[in-house]
């Protein structure tokens, strides 16, 4: 599995949505992706990716892209 | 000011006059945007006798927490609201509603990764939730126990919900949790009645069958009130001393706090002494005129918060009574101010997430 399709399906699987709603989301835009959601969705990408992520980065993942543009720079993660 | 600003500085690193002169003109600032942006609010400060006293934060009006309960205040628009927070109480009593936009929001859950990695080092740690899972449940309508575990999740890399729904130790659980994370320091967070009645309780009498768990290294961080503790004459040295006695515990921090000012929590040092951070501040009043106590003077505990944009909840008068111990001066190393909270105003009702559900074990 390439490292975006593992990324996409975290967010399927944490948030419960389609794939097709993926680009442009952001944090707190529907009702899955709340601070409860949140938190479901970092453990599902830190398993995924088998990382542990920063508290700042945690609260500076603000969209689905944002995430990504983390996980490249902080933990060397190619999309 | 922008509360990034706040952000870029450590939070226990600033003396009386540098934290008076930025508190100010932050809290100000807070008051002015609530004035032209909540018309209850500016109602209110409208209605107050008297012109504006000298500059300094004390000089902040403040309104009772109770208010909360009554009026839905909010400084956005009905749009912007993206959380609800309720404070808790028993049944039956009125709870405070608080509106959150994505701002404060934000910015609570970023004052409490500052204050709370001052005491616990800033990486995030294997986390044991002394609470049932089903307290995160409803997630429009947020409680301020579930708010509580929520905000201090971050800190947890792997959760473990120590209590099932029943509020039953999950023993099995918790043994495996440990095995798994041995050697690593573990965070455990919880209500300071629930930590006593559901995890300590239950380690003495699993101790009396033999089985014994060992947690010293761990921090454990609780809050929510003393109230039925100190009616069974269980102090803070008492709470201490047998939690290290049952399970080695030793690294236990209270927390004061209230969900109309979520994130800006006073942390307890390792001297026991409650800190007011750089989001924050305590003025102690005195109960007849409002007059401001000095130190050793035990009064009503107004409390100042840099962080609420979507609500005018940034100075608030509190039912709790306290004394400030000092200034800048604490042994460990901390500046601000440090204090204690002795407990509930007489006539005041019960709230606090530890106090409220303790209620039902009369």
């Amino acid at each position: 599995m390439t490292n975006l399709e593992k990324y996409n399906q975290a967010f399927v699987e944490a948030l419960e949505i389609s794939e097709d709603q993926l680009p442009g989301l952001e944090y707190q835009e529907i009702e899955q992706w709340d601070s409860v959601g949140h938190m479901g969705l970092v453990a599902t990408l830190e398993d995924a990716f088998d990382i542990m992520l920063d508290t700042d980065d945690i609260i500076d993942f603000s969209s689905y892209e944002v995430g990504m543009k983390i996980l490249t720079k902080n933990y060397g993660i190619a999309f | 000011m922008e509360f990034e600003s706040l952000l870029q500085l450590e939070p226990y690193s600033l003396t009386k006059r540098e934290k008076e002169a930025l508190l100010f003109q932050r809290l100000e600032e807070l008051t002015q945007h609530h004035r032209e942006n909540c018309p209850a609010y500016a109602r209110i400060l409208d209605s107050f006798s008297g012109g504006p006293g000298a500059p300094g934060c004390e000089a902040i009006p403040f309104l009772p927490v109770r208010l909360f309960k009554e009026l839905s205040l909010c400084s956005v628009t009905p749009e912007a609201v993206v959380k609800t927070m309720t404070s808790s109480g028993t049944s039956g009593q009125a709870v405070s509603r608080i509106l959150l936009d994505r701002a404060t929001a934000s910015n609570q859950q970023k004052a409490l990764v500052k204050i709370v990695s001052s005491f616990t080092g800033s990486g995030r740690m294997p986390m044991i939730i002394i609470d049932c899972p089903s307290v995160v449940k409803d997630r429009r309508m947020f409680s301020a126990r579930g708010a509580g575990i929520l905000g201090f999740s971050i800190f947890g890399a792997k959760k473990f919900y120590a209590l099932d729904d029943k509020m039953r130790l999950d023993v099995e659980g918790l043994r495996d949790f440990l095995e798994i994370h041995q050697g690593k320091t573990i965070l455990l967070f919880g209500f300071t009645f629930m930590v006593w009645q559901h995890f300590y309780q239950e380690l003495l009498r699993l101790r009396a069958g033999g089985a014994a768990f060992d947690l010293s290294g761990c921090i454990l961080i609780h809050g929510g009130g003393w109230k039925k503790l100190q009616s069974e004459a269980v102090g803070q040295g008492d709470f201490h001393d047998r939690l290290r006695e049952v399970c080695g515990l030793d690294r236990i921090h209270d927390y004061y706090g209230m969900v109309e000012q979520t994130g800006s929590i006073y942390m307890q040092c390792e001297h026991g002494h409650l800190h007011a951070s750089m989001f924050s501040d305590v003025i102690i009043r005195r109960p007849l005129d409002f007059g401001v106590c000095g130190v050793g003077e035990p009064g009503i505990i107004q409390v100042l918060s840099t962080i609420p944009e979507s609500y005018p909840g940034h100075s608030l008068l509190t039912e709790d009574e306290g004394v400030l111990l000092g200034e800048d001066s604490c042994p460990c190393g901390r500046k601000g101010k440090y204090f204690k909270v002795n407990g509930r105003l007489k006539h005041a009702e019960l709230r606090g997430c530890s106090d409220t559900y303790a209620a039902g074990y009369q």
